[in-house]
Formats: structure tokens, C-alpha cells, sequence
């Protein structure tokens, strides 16, 4: 069965891939992933914050008692190679890349504009095949309306796109208010994908300890349908392509996200859950769908469920909704949940 | 040429001339041997091409060991030391020279512990070597020492004695200077191969064997020992020829002795060390006023040669001071002994030579007291021995100067900077100084005074930039240039003093230019007006603010200095301050870099002048340094050392035999923090865990009867007691506002929230200006309320912290892991309490001058503590047992001899008081009160004897005290010995899994994968098992404790081994700067430690075996968390893990395999059944078999 597809300019022997998870923390794992069958390894994100506050956190705490007391001027070794930049990042991407043969997409999630360029230019240097950008901030300032916020989107999508040559792709989340146009209007800036969507740690709430607790669980096949409706609203109606991610955990999962529009599919709570040999079992369980279904090839089923195509576009709109609450019982829908 | 220290000149040749090098950690060396193991982990090379090996040995015992064996074996080796260190290599030293082995050991002259230990410098612990049979070369200046170096490296193997190279510790080692460096080739060519050849011949190979270290006997031993005398008598002429090929090489001559001054000089002073170069710029000095004055410096003390040293007298000198560094009580000392000698055996035996002594542990040498030695030789009947720098009101042996004189020259710049540790002060300086030293042709000089506390400490810059070499190895006391970093630092120190006439006085300040002036108190004012000085005033800490500084203003003041002082071109400045800045921050990141780019921009546009107005206008005073409350000797003595003027303070001052009064931190108020705890008195839940857990005794807890609140002040918090022990009675936690050092231990151990704003907690960190006034009286009000009686307090976290801690305000680190511990070990025994404390951060915190933490109570009893030396607390404590229990036996026997005569049935209570609770402590204390009413009764002599001893009837509790350098490497052997004959001892260690006093190298506490000096790529090896090692033996009662964790079994494992009469050993967990993270998570560090299995809780309590219970008892859970969360918190791992992740994954992966095999050991123990004791009635079954009996036999 032809599972291969396009996905930023690469042909891929399918469109299931490994998204951004620790797994690619190990060299074997990943070796094992494409054996397995991945199509593409989606590395987890450079964070430019994290790497910017451990410099000053490390400084900090190496400067902090230096210097004060006349037995020990310092505390710690000086060794030239404690390097507190994106290094084992860049490292991580190099050992990556020479050990598998498929793309490598590495991922940045920056906080300034010169980061934001500076690492993806490392980032590619470090020969990252292509740069998933990692773009979702929390809104929480009231005076940084919602055009403002994505206007400074763009313009750090505009100059990590002018920075370098790889293709780039961006994962969204699904909390804007107008998506399909945030959508366009990156697709206008000529990025090659776009991912949807980001999943984030969540803060909990310890009742006892008054404390809150960020947690984040892994995801169930329910998360997909949210990503399936936009895929399908979007899909055929931008240059970039799209990819799936969050909520795929089945055969099933990936050829519904396909027929949506995706282009590729990323997987990862299924992986942690079940192992890295889920991943040929996907693969595998993919082909034989396809096959009962008598598609010759997984490129003749994407987007044929999308907005434009499907024999009844209303239902990924607003009469989906209504149509739900007509037919709803509580005795059906296991107490409510 | 370059700007660098002695240490950093000397290392540098060193590791370039060597093959192995053995080092142990000790102040003021222990930098040296830290460069040389950055240098082999970097992979630098030595001149032959091979980087040298560096091992860290357990003691300077074991690095002289391994030196010693280096060298039989035909390495080039070398080793670095100091002081007490030094005393542990003698053995070793005698034996190299005996066998005639090249070797050079550079030592760092530090003096000697005698009545007091010292960090600083003098020549005792060298000269203590002098008999040893090593060459001894001195160097005066940070020059001299890196040439000394290579001198030393080549005579040795010229002359095959082996060298002792030493300079002044701190003032030579420690002192930043300009220096030309030594190429690898100059020292190739010092250093030839065949010298190295000659050394490989000897070497101890199978392939040539021979036997060395034999044991003669009186027939031959002393000739064989004489049979070494050529190599001494030729070993003069070959260093001077050294030295002369060290000139061809660099155009720098230096002789075995040189004299400098007038050709016809009648008065000269014979010395050695950085005093010689005092005495050269002071010589010069007063040339130029027409003296006939010189100074001979020693450079080759051993071997002596008179012949050399005669012959670069001139002929025309008369008198002679010779000035030794050291003291020898009840004898002349060395080197005076030396140039008597001479003369007398080469016939000048004219000259006339009088004995002086100066510099005693860095005690400052200047030019006046150079004059007033030259003075005293003028006079027709000098002092024949004498001291200079003090005043000896008892002796009277001290000479006058008059100590308002200086020499230095106007086109010599001097700056004076008055910082914190944490503010980057010094490091900012010693980055101006290689910016004028190495982008300028001035010279330039830094020389850095530290404090004695460990937190907020203040630090004093002294900078000298100039046209010429510059030999003022003592303190800058008429700068031209006086910054105060610290606004606080206007109430306490007279800075201003340090000001010479038209100076500029910069001040970091937070308030604004035009109110700066009429802030300043009167002191300042007046001096200002008198000394027609500048003034320039900046917000620093606003600038820093502003520009992602944080509290770090050691650029913005940089800059304000390079602006002011004129220096350098302002922009030349700035531009060289910013390259600096890009050449240190450049690794760690381009925003570090540009934070610091923007905080010197920021900064010109914030740095003021103010007009000096010409009258005071303050009505400010700097207020007094202790109150009028203090006792006499405080304000006599503590205060003035308090004040930094310790040097005025006379002979007669002091206790003769180094004994001080202890509770004297009390009257040091400090004022460090910015911000303190504040009480919510309404939301807290009297658990007492902020007191447990405060490192300075700095928030109390009290219960009272309400009574006593009669007289509160109008602000003091004061809420009903929650619990049934104490009902209908008063509750109080109070904070000491002027002690606490802002640490937020006890905010972030508190576990009460407000229900409604969870934010807010029992306990709020607060500014700390705006209620200072207020929560000082409470705390006094708090302090006068009545103790509750102790034997009704329950022993548990809650109870123990209503129990007075007779430790308190120590100069610790703010957030220290290992004072609360302490703190916990007075509050339980402190009236009772004797401990023997090893050097380390505890013994410095618990004993460093000025003021004293150890407490007393009201009843006048409280810790007894002393510190003998690094290697022998155990044994120290140990002693303490022997004579307690002796005197304690003594005093039974007289009872029980006295016993008709004090009453039966007294005595009988006497003796028989098991004394296992507060209550019955306080009887048998009652019972020694009756018993001595009775004494004075008695007629018989035996009555006086027992009364002197009586106390010991009470029971005292030895405590051992030390860190995990000095339990788990250089005290082990000892500490084994005495666990092992189970007396009734009970050692703490105090562990934070690093040398932390001496700045982090590793000690096998080390764990593993975690980064410390010595081990700079991560431990490879893991912690040693302590806890593991003691319970072999059986006797021993073992506890592993982290107050972080789980503080009710630390209280219970201190009650435990304290009641367990045999040996106890108990494992803290304290946390520590050199782990590298905020300490106010510091709990929560030690929660994970513990969840993680790094640190298992547990006790091993050898009467639960005598009752036939397993003994050890695991007090944490099974590993929760993996290792990773713990240890991705501190710098200490990361550093590594950024290093080189894979070797980081692999160093974790088998840390975290240990983890679970010792847990799993440890739980499989705890499970293991138990032999049980036989009945004693009935007949034994034999725990041994018939042959293992035999053997014992």
C-alpha cells in the first residue's frame, strides 16, 4: 500500500511521525523510531527562555559567593566547556542526523526576536532539516490586544522565514479568535506547514496544600476531533501543508486526520503509552485499513472528508453543534461526561 | 606581561615543569592546585608535551605520600600547601631529602595555629621545616614567585636537594600584579633534558632494582646521614647559577641574597618575604633623603650560606636589624639566629644586630614601620629584641612609628572600594586591574580584604595603578579614589579615613542627587568639608534594576570608577570595560552580554556630582558599634575589632592563652537584611517549624504565662497557645530583626496560608527599614520573657524549638544548611554541651572573631567549644570523654569515700541518678548543690578535691562536630578509631558532599556525576557509605538525618545517640552555597533528596539488637522520585549534564542504579531477623565456634 506523502517538501514514506516528546532524547530510541517505520522525527523545542534563564540562574548562583570570603573565592570548577547556550540542542540535532536517514524537524519556541532568528539560524546550521516553530504565548496582558498579539506572531514567523532557508513550519494552538484568517495570513508569509494543535501543561489545583500543580496528561483519542474539524475547515485553502498533532492514537485516528486534510500525522501519548514499536503497528494497521477501505493510496483519501470537499461542509460548522444538543440523552452519554 | 596572582604565576610553572602532582586543599594554597587540575581537565600540556596528572589526596599527609612515591618511581612531581598542612608533610619531607630526591613543593607562608587558628600569612609554618633538610627558596613579590618557580624546578635537579619554594600567603599569593611571564622555552632551557635523565636514572624500576628506606642501625646510620654534606655545600653556588641563566634568559637577576641601598650604608635590615619589598620602597624612600640605609633580602634561606650572605653586607654597616615573620617563644628566632651566626663565624662580629618581629598573621607592614625599625637602630642603645605593627603594653618590646606617615607617590593612583561579597566588587576590580595592567603601560596592583562571616560580607578593594613596578605589599591609607557600594556600610564604617586630601568618594546610594549630601551622617560630612573631597553619587541598584542586573552591580560601579577617576580616557574606558565584558560573558550568552553592555550605558547618564556644601549639615551619627548594655570586654575589645580597628587594640587587651567569652554575637547587630519575616500571628499553627529551621537563631518561639505581657510594647504579636501542654498560656514567634540574614527558610517551611488569599502565609518576608526600630524592642521584650521549664516541654520539633538555642547569630551563610542542625544541638544538651568542632565552615562560623555564636543560658551554663585541628577531632573529642569520665569516676570514688560523712542516702541518690531526663538532670544538678553544702563541712582534704570536681557528677555530653572533608577523608582514620572504642561520644557531621570552606573541591561525600573542584567532569566514583561502614560494627549507633526531610527524626536520632552510652555517629544532610541553587528551597532540596533515595533516612540503635530487634530502622520511604528531580535543580549537576550529556546520562544512570541497590540493600537489612541475646541464667549457646574462640586466644 503507497502510505507516502508530502510534508514540507520532503516525500515521506507515510504521514506518521513521531512528534516532539523525550523519546528523541536517546540516540537508540531514535534509531528504533525509524525503524519502526517514522516518517519524519519531530524533535521536542528549544526553549529560548529556559536557555536565557539558566544562563542567569547558573551565573547567579557561581557569582553570587564569589569573591566574598577570603578562603574560597570560588565554589565550582571552571572548566571551559560548561557551555550555558543552545549547545546540547544543537548537539542533540547533529547525533540525530547522524544517525537516522529520514528528516530531522527541530523546534524552537523563542521570547525575542534576536533569539528567535539567532537559534533558528543555529538551529539549521546544526543541519535540522526543517524548524517547527513553537510560536503560542499565553495571553494574560489586558492591554496587548488579541491583533497586537498576533501581529508580533508574524513578524517573528516573517524573520525566522527570511533567517534561513530549511522549511519552516508552525504549530498553533487553537485559541484564536479568528484562526482560519491567522491561518491565511501565515500561510501568506510563505511558511510551508502548519501543525495543529499545540497541546500545553496545564496548572491544577492541590485543595489541601493550596498549591497549584502544572501537569500534563497524556492525550486520548477524544482531543482528536477538535483537530479534525480544523483540518478539514482549513485544508485545500493554503500553500502550507498541515499536519495533525495531539489526540492520534489508532489507525483509525490517523486515517480520520488524513481524510481531514492532513498531510501528516504526529503521534506521541500513543508511543509513551504503548512503546516504540506502536509505532509499525500504526503503520501497519494503516496499510490494512486503507486496503479494506479499497483506497489505492493514502494520498487519494486526504482532505476528501475536509470543508471543501465532504458531502456536507455545514456539519464541521455551526449546525454540527446544534445537531448534537437535538439528539442528545443523558442515558447515551455515559451520565453526562 | 600579565595581571594575575602568585598563586596563578607560581601554578604556571609548576604544571609546565611537571609530571604528577598529589594536592590537598588548604588556605591560602589551594588555588594553585585548583589551576593546575583546570589546567590537566582543559588537557594543557607540560614543557615536555604531556599533561601532567593531578590527584586529590585525603590529607596533605597523603600528598606528600604520594609525592614521595612519584618521585622514587622518576616522576616529576610537585604538590602545593600551607600551615598545618605543611606540619602533616614534615615526615615525608625528611625522608625526600634523606634520599637526595629533586622535588619542589611551593608553599604559600601561613601561620601556624597556636592560641588562635589563622588563614593569613606568616613564615611559621615554613620555618618549622627549615631542620628538614629541604632547600628553602622565598620570593617577595608576585614576580619573584612565578621566577622563584622555575628556579626552584632547576636546582632541585642540579642539585638534587629537594626545594621548599615559598611567598606570603594572601599578600603575595593573593596579590594581583603585572608580571612578565616565563615562555616555554625560557623554562625548556632552564630545565634540560639531561637534569631530567639524571632523576629517571634513579628511579626505582624492576628493571634496575634497588632497595631505598632500609633501617640502619648506630654503627653506620651516622655516617651515612653525613654522607650528603657535598650536595649541601654545593647547592648555594649551583641555585646562584640558576639564577644567573634565569637572567641571560629574561634580563630579571636575582642573587641568594641581595642587597639594595647605599653603597655605604650603616644601618641595615636583613629580611625575607613581601616585608622585603616594603623595605626596598621605603629604602628608596629615604636614600632620596640622604640616609645611608639598605636592606639584604633572604632569598636562599636553606642551605644558609653564611659565606654568600657576608659578602653582600657593604663593609661600612654598623647595626643590623634582622626581622623574622615568626615566633619562637622561649627562643631567638630563626633567622635572626642565622645572621648572628654568620657574623660571628666570618668575623664581623662588630656589627651590632638587635631582633625584631613584625607581620604575625598578615598584620600590615608598612613603610612607616620600616622607618621606625631604621629609626631604632640609630639610637645609641636600640631594643635588642623588639616588635614592630603592635603595641605591646605587657612586654613592652614594641617599637613606636609614627603611623600617620606615608611615602607613596603622588603619580601612583590609589583606589580603596568598599563592597559586599555578593555585589561583584572584587571581581569588578580585578577586572579593572587587567584592564590597565594588560591594555596600558601602567603597572598595576590589587590586593582584596575579606571579612570573616560568610554572609553578608563586606569586602575591601585596594587598587594602586602606576609608571613603575610597584612594591607596596600593604594597605592603601591615602587613596585618591573611595567608592561605598553599599549605602548600609555609611552607618558602620569609617570609610573616609581611607580618603586622602582632594579625593573623590563615590557613593551607591538610593537616594537622589540633590538629597545625597544631607544624607550623610556628621562623620562623613566633617571629612568631606576638612578633606576638600568630590563627590559623586548613583543609584545603582536602580540601574541594575533597569538593565537585567538583578543585585549585581559590579559593572555599573565599575564604569562610575573608570568615569571618575580619570584612570583611563572615558571612552577608552568604556570601550575596554565593554570587551571585558564580552570576553567573560561571551560563553554564557549573547543577552548576558548586551544586559551588561546596557547597565554601563545606563550608568553615565545616572552618575551624579554633589556639590560639597562647607558646613555639616547632618544631624545624622553614625551610631555606636554595640550597645551600652555590652559587657565590659565587648566594648573594650569585641567593638573595636567589630569596628575594623582591631589594630590599635594593644598586647594587654587580649587573653593570654586564647581563651574568649562565648554569647558575644548578641551584641553585633548586623542589619544585613532587606527584607525579614513578618508574623501572622492569626493564620499560624504553632508548629514551630520556621525556628527549626532558621540557620541563625534569628525567629523564636516562645510559651509564656500571659502575665508576663504586662509592660509588652504596643506592637508585639502575642495569640492564645493552641495546644492541651500548655493551655490558658501565651504563644510568640518573634523575629530578631537586626540578626536575620533574609535567608526565607522559614517563609518557604511554613505551611499555614491565609484560606482566602493562599498567598500569604503565617510568615511574609517585609522590608525590613520600616519596622527594624519596632521589632527590635519586641525582640528584647521577647528575649526578657520568663524560659518555660524545660522538663515539662515534650523532646519533639515543636518542644525542642521552644528550648533556648545557645547558638546564635553566626556568620554563616544566609540560608545555611548545616547551622540548624547546631542550632538543634544546643537547644536539646547546651547546658551540658562540650564539643569538639573541626576546622571547616562550622568551626570558622562557630569561632572566627570578632563575636562568638555559642551561647549561655540564665543560669550561666551553655556549649563549651574548641577547635584543635582539621585531622584530629575525633581524637580532640575523644579526649574530652576520657577526662570527663575520669574526673566523673573520681568524683563517685570521693562520694562514695565521703560518704558517712555527706549523708547515705544522698550519696545513694547521687550515684544512682540515671540523669535521662531534663527533670532528672535538674535533681542531680540540686543534689551537687546539697552535696557541696555539705563539703564545706567536712574537714577532711578529700572534701576540697571533690568539691572541685562535683560538677562532673552532672552528666556532660561530648559532641564532635565537623564536615564531611574532615569525617569522610582527613579526620577518617581517626574517627574510625574512636567510633570503634565505643565510648560515650557522638560525632556530627555536618555533610554537604563538598570542601565548602576551603570553596567546593570534592571529598569522597562527593556523589556521584555531581561537578566540584577536582572533579570538574563529574564525580566518577560514588559516595562513600559512612553511615554503612560504622554499623559494621554492631556498637555503633548510625543515623542518617536531612531536617529538610523530615526534622521529627532528626530530633529523634539526636536524642537517641545522645542517651546511647557508646559511640554514636550521626550523617546531616546540609545543604550549601557550593551546590548552586536559591537556599531558601533548601527543604525542598532535601525533601528530594530523600524521595529520590540519595539520602535514605534511617537509624541504627544497638539496644533494639540487645532486645532482639532488628537495630536498623529505615525512616523514609522507598524512592519516590528518580534522581533527575532531584539533582536537575543544582548547578553543581548541571554544569556537567551541559558539559558533556552523554558521559552525564551514563554518570546518573549508574548513580540512580546505586540508588536502588543500596535501598534495596538497606530495606533487606532492616527485614533481616535478629540473634538474640541468651538469658543469662541460662546455660550460653556459643555465638562462636570453637575455632574462631581459638584464634581470639
Amino acid at each position: 500500500m503507497d502510505l507516502s506523502t508530502n510534508y514540507l517538501g520532503f516525500r515521506l514514506s507515510s504521514p506518521i511521525m513521531p512528534g516532539a516528546s523525550p523519546l528523541v532524547d536517546d540516540i537508540g530510541e531514535v534509531r528504533r523510531l525509524e525503524d519502526y517505520g517514522a516518517s519524519a522525527i519531530v524533535m521536542h523545542s528549544l526553549f529560548e527562555e529556559q536557555i536565557s534563564g539558566e544562563r542567569l540562574a547558573s551565573i547567579y548562583h557561581m557569582e553570587m559567593y564569589a569573591d566574598s570570603y577570603a578562603e574560597a573565592l570560588s565554589y565550582f570548577p571552571k572548566p571551559d566547556e560548561y557551555r550555558l547556550g543552545p549547545d546540547q540542542y544543537l548537539e542533540q540535532i547533529r547525533k540525530i542526523k547522524q544517525a537516522v536517514r529520514i528528516p530531522v524537524i527541530a523546534s524552537l519556541n523563542g521570547s525575542t526576536v534576536g533569539g528567535w532568528t539567532d537559534y533558528a539560524k543555529l538551529i539549521q546550521q546544526a543541519g535540522a532539516d526543517a524548524l517547527e516553530l513553537n510560536v503560542y504565548t499565553l495571553a494574560t496582558d489586558p492591554q496587548e490586544s488579541g491583533d497586537q498579539l498576533e501581529k508580533r506572531t508574524l513578524e517573528v514567523v516573517r524573520a525566522v522565514t527570511q533567517a534561513v532557508s530549511i522549511p519552516v513550519s508552525v504549530k498553533l494552538s487553537p485559541y484564536y479568535s479568528s484562526l482560519a484568517n491567522f491561518a491565511h495570513q501565515l500561510d501568506d508569509l510563505g511558511v510551508d506547514g502548519l501543525v495543529l494543535f499545540n497541546r500545553f501543561y496545564q496548572p491544577d489545583i492541590d485543595i489541601e496544600k493550596l498549591e497549584v500543580n502544572p501537569t500534563l496528561k497524556l492525550s486520548s483519542s477524544d482531543e482528536l476531533l477538535l483537530r479534525l474539524r480544523w483540518l478539514a475547515i482549513l485544508s485545500r485553502k493554503l500553500g502550507a501543508n498541515l499536519a495533525c498533532s495531539g489526540g492520534v492514537h489508532t489507525p483509525l485516528d490517523v486515517i480520520k486526520a488524513v481524510m481531514a486534510g492532513a498531510h501528516a500525522v504526529q503521534v506521541v501519548s500513543c508511543l509513551l503509552d504503548r512503546g516504540t514499536e506502536y509505532l509499525k503497528e500504526l503503520r501497519d494497521g494503516v496499510a490494512q485499513m486503507l486496503e479494506k477501505l479499497e483506497y489505492s493510496s493514502i494520498q487519494q483519501m486526504r482532505g476528501n472528508m475536509s470543508l471543501a470537499r465532504c458531502p456536507d461542509p455545514g456539519a464541521f460548522e455551526r449546525a454540527n453543534y446544534m445537531r448534537i444538543l437535538q439528539t442528545w440523552r443523558p442515558d447515551q452519554n455515559n451520565g453526562g461526561k | 606581561m600579565l595581571t594575575l596572582d602568585a598563586n596563578e604565576a607560581v601554578a604556571s610553572v609548576a604544571h609546565r615543569l611537571s609530571e604528577v602532582i598529589a594536592i590537598y586543599p588548604i588556605t591560602p594554597s589551594s588555588p594553585m592546585g585548583e589551576f593546575a587540575d583546570e589546567w590537566s581537565a582543559k588537557g594543557r600540556k607540560n614543557i615536555w608535551g604531556t599533561v601532567p596528572s593531578v590527584t586529590e589526596m585525603q590529607s596533605e599527609g597523603g600528598a606528600a605520600g604520594a609525592v614521595h612515591g612519584a618521585l622514587q618511581a622518576g616522576a616529576l612531581a610537585t604538590t602545593f600547601t600551607a600551615s598545618q598542612g605543611l606540619l602533616l608533610m614534615i615526615p615525608n619531607m625528611y625522608k625526600i631529602a634523606g634520599e637526595l630526591t629533586p622535588f619542589v613543593m611551593h608553599v604559600t607562608a601561613r601561620t601556624l595555629a597556636t592560641h588562635a587558628l589563622s588563614i593569613f600569612g606568616d613564615h611559621s609554618d615554613v620555618m618549622a621545616c627549615r631542620q628538614t633538610g629541604f632547600a628553602m627558596l622565598c620570593s617577595d613579590n608576585v614576580q619573584a614567585a612565578h621566577d622563584m618557580a622555575a628556579v626552584a624546578h632547576s636546582a632541585t635537579l642540579r642539585t638534587r636537594l629537594p626545594f621548599l619554594h615559598f611567598f606570603d600567603g594572601f599578600r603575595t599569593s593573593h596579590e594581583v600584579n603585572k608580571i612578565e611571564m616565563l615562555s616555554d622555552h625560557d623554562l625548556a632551557a632552564m630545565v634540560p633534558d639531561e637534569l631530567v635523565k639524571a632523576h629517571r636514572e634513579r628511579a626505582l624500576t624492576p628493571d634496575r632494582p634497588v632497595i631505598r628506606g632500609t633501617a640502619q642501625n648506630p654503627d653506620t646510620f651516622f655516617q651515612a646521614r653525613e654522607a650528603c654534606n657535598p650536595f649541601y655545600n654545593a647547592c648555594p653556588e649551583i641555585v646562584q647559577q640558576t639564577m644567573d641563566e634565569l637572567a641571560k634568559l629574561t634580563g630579571r637577576q636575582y642573587r641568594l641574597f641581595e642587597y639594595h641601598g647605599a653603597p655605604d650604608a650603616e644601618r641595615v635590615i636583613v629580611i625575607m618575604g613581601s616585608g622585603a619589598d616594603v623595605t626596598h620602597e621605603t629604602v628608596d624612600y629615604m636614600l632620596g633623603k640622604g640616609e645611608k640605609v639598605g636592606v639584604l633580602k633572604v632569598r636562599l634561606y636553606r642551605p644558609w650560606s653564611a659565606k654568600h650572605f657576608v659578602a653582600e653586607l657593604p663593609a661600612t654597616v654598623r647595626k643590623i636589624a634582622v626581622l623574622d615573620r615568626t615566633k619562637e617563644p622561649g627562643a631567638n628566632d630563626p633567622l635572626y639566629l642565622d645572621v648572628v651566626t654568620s657574623l660571628i663565624e666570618l668575623g664581623r662580629a662588630d656589627i651590632k644586630v638587635i631582633a625584631g618581629r613584625y607581620g604575625l598573621s598578615s598584620k600590615e607592614f608598612t613603610p612607616a614601620m620600616v622607618m621606625g625599625v631604621y629609626a631604632e637602630l640609630a639610637k645609641s642603645a636600640p631594643k635588642q629584641k623588639f616588635t614592630v605593627g603592635i603595641v605591646d603594653d605587657v612586654t613592652h618590646m614594641s617599637i613606636d612609628y609614627d603611623q600617620q606617615l606615608s611615602i607613596e607617590p603622588d603619580d601612583v593612583k590609589r583606589a580603596v572600594f568598599f563592597g559586599l561579597g555578593a555585589d561583584g566588587t572584587v571581581g569588578a576590580n580585578k577586572n579593572s586591574i587587567k584592564i590597565i595592567g594588560e591594555e596600558t603601560d601602567n603597572y598595576a596592583q590589587g590586593y582584596f580584604v575579606y571579612d570573616s562571616k560568610k554572609s553578608g560580607a563586606i569586602t575591601i578593594s585596594h587598587l594602586r595603578f602606576g609608571p613603575r613596578q610597584i612594591r607596596s605589599a600593604y594597605l592603601i591609607t591615602q587613596a585618591q579614589f573611595v567608592a561605598c557600594h553599599q549605602t548600609s556600610f555609611l552607618e558602620k564604617y569609617d570609610m573616609l579615613s581611607y580618603a586622602a586630601p582632594g579625593a573623590t568618594f563615590l557613593l551607591n546610594t538610593p537616594v537622589p542627587a540633590d538629597q545625597a549630601w544631607d544624607s550623610l551622617p556628621v562623620e562623613f560630612q566633617q571629612q568631606m568639608i576638612e578633606k576638600k573631597l568630590k563627590f559623586y553619587v548613583i543609584d545603582a541598584y536602580d540601574v541594575a534594576k533597569a538593565t537585567g542586573m538583578g543585585v549585581r552591580i559590579n559593572t555599573i560601579m565599575q564604569t562610575c570608577f573608570f568615569a571618575i577617576s580619570g584612570v583611563l580616557p572615558k571612552d577608552e574606558a568604556i570601550a575596554q570595560i565593554k570587551k571585558a565584558i564580552q570576553k567573560t560573558y561571551a560563553r554564557k550568552g549573547e543577552d548576558v552580554v548586551k544586559k551588561n553592555f546596557a547597565a554601563v550605558d545606563h550608568t553615565l547618564a545616572h552618575l551624579h556630582e554633589v556639590k560639597v556644601p562647607d558646613k555639616v549639615t547632618s544631624t545624622k551619627k553614625m551610631p555606636p558599634i554595640v550597645s551600652d548594655e555590652a559587657p565590659d570586654f565587648v566594648k573594650r575589645v569585641t567593638a573595636v575589632m567589630m569596628k575594623n580597628l582591631g589594630d590599635m587594640l594593644p598586647v594587654s587587651a587580649f587573653p593570654v592563652d586564647g581563651t574568649w567569652p562565648s554569647a558575644t554575637t548578641q551584641w553585633e547587630k548586623r542589619n544585613i537584611a532587606t527584607e525579614i519575616p513578618a508574623w501572622e500571628s492569626h493564620l499560624c499553627i504553632q508548629c514551630n517549624k520556621c525556628a527549626m529551621v532558621c540557620p541563625h537563631a534569628a525567629i523564636r518561639a516562645k510559651v509564656y504565662d500571659p502575665a508576663a505581657l504586662a509592660n509588652a510594647p504596643a506592637t508585639f504579636k502575642s495569640v492564645d497557645y493552641k495546644g492541651q501542654d500548655f493551655k490558658g498560656q501565651k504563644y510568640t514567634i518573634q523575629i530578631a530583626p537586626e540578626d536575620c540574614t533574609g535567608c526565607k527558610l522559614c517563609v518557604n517551611v511554613c505551611p499555614a496560608k491565609d484560606k482566602t488569599n493562599p498567598k500569604v502565609k503565617a510568615l511574609n518576608m517585609t522590608p525590613q527599614m520600616p519596622i527594624r526600630e519596632q521589632e527590635r524592642e519586641n525582640y528584647k521584650f521577647f528575649l526578657n520573657l520568663p524560659e518555660p521549664d524545660r522538663s515539662k516541654l515534650r523532646i519533639d520539633v515543636k518542644g525542642s524549638q521552644f528550648m533556648r538555642p545557645l547558638f546564635e547569630y553566626s556568620g554563616a551563610c544566609a540560608g545555611c544548611g548545616e547551622t540548624p542542625y547546631v542550632k538543634l544541638l544546643t537547644q536539646l544538651f547546651g547546658d551540658r554541651l562540650i564539643i569538639a568542632n573541626a576546622t571547616g565552615c562550622s568551626s570558622i562560623y562557630g569561632g572566627n572573631l570578632p563575636t562568638t555564636p555559642y551561647a549561655v543560658d540564665n543560669n550561666g551554663r551553655g556549649p563549651a567549644w574548641a577547635n584543635s585541628l582539621f585531622e584530629d577531632n575525633a581524637e580532640f573529642g575523644l579526649g574530652y570523654r576520657l577526662a570527663i569520665d575520669k574526673q566523673t569516676g573520681f568524683a563517685r570514688e570521693m562520694t562514695a569515700a565521703l560518704s558517712s560523712q555527706i549523708g547515705e542516702n544522698l550519696v545513694k541518690e547521687l550515684l544512682n541518678a540515671e540523669q535521662n531526663s531534663e527533670a532528672e538532670i535538674a535533681q542531680q544538678r540540686a543534689r551537687v548543690v546539697e552535696l557541696r553544702k555539705k563539703l564545706s563541712t567536712i574537714a577532711d582534704p578529700m572534701a576540697r578535691r571533690l568539691d572541685q570536681i562535683a560538677d562532673y557528677l552532672v552528666k556532660k555530653s561530648v559532641w564532635i562536630l565537623g564536615g564531611d572533608g574532615w569525617a569522610y577523608d582527613i579526620g577518617y582514620g581517626g574517627l574510625d578509631h574512636v567510633l570503634a572504642t565505643g565510648h560515650d561520644v557522638n560525632v556530627l557531621v555536618l555533610d554537604t558532599e563538598v570542601y565548602s570552606n576551603t570553596g567546593g573541591q570534592a571529598s569522597k561525600a562527593t556523589p556521584m556525576g555531581a561537578a566540584a573542584k577536582f572533579a570538574a567532569a563529574g564525580k566518577a566514583t560514588p559516595k562513600k557509605d559512612l553511615a554503612m561502614i560504622a554499623m559494621s560494627y554492631g556498637n555503633i549507633y548510625v543515623a542518617k538525618v536531612a531536617f529538610g526531610a523530615k526534622d521529627v527524626q532528626t530530633v529523634k536520632a539526636f536524642m537517641e545517640a545522645e542517651s546511647y552510652k557508646g559511640s554514636s555517629l550521626i550523617i546531616a544532610y546540609a545543604h550549601c552555597i557550593a551546590h548552586g541553587y536559591d537556599l531558601q528551597f533548601g527543604a525542598d532540596q532535601q525533601k528530594l533528596a530523600v524521595d529520590s533515595g540519595h539520602w535514605p533516612l534511617f537509624r541504627f540503635d544497638p539496644r533494639l539488637a540487645d532486645q532482639g530487634k532488628q537495630p536498623l530502622q529505615i525512616d523514609s520511604s522507598a524512592p519516590k522520585a528518580r534522581l533527575m528531580d532531584y539533582v536537575k535543580n543544582e548547578t553543581r549537576y548541571r554544569m556537567v549534564e551541559r558539559m558533556n550529556p552523554d558521559a552525564f546520562k551514563d554518570l546518573m544512570g549508574q548513580a540512580q542504579f546505586d540508588v536502588a541497590k543500596r535501598w534495596m540493600l538497606y530495606e533487606q537489612m532492616s527485614k533481616l531477623p535478629v540473634y538474640k541475646k541468651p538469658e543469662e541464667e541460662t546455660p550460653a549457646t556459643p555465638p562462636v565456634t570453637e575455632s574462631a574462640g581459638a584464634s581470639k586466644a
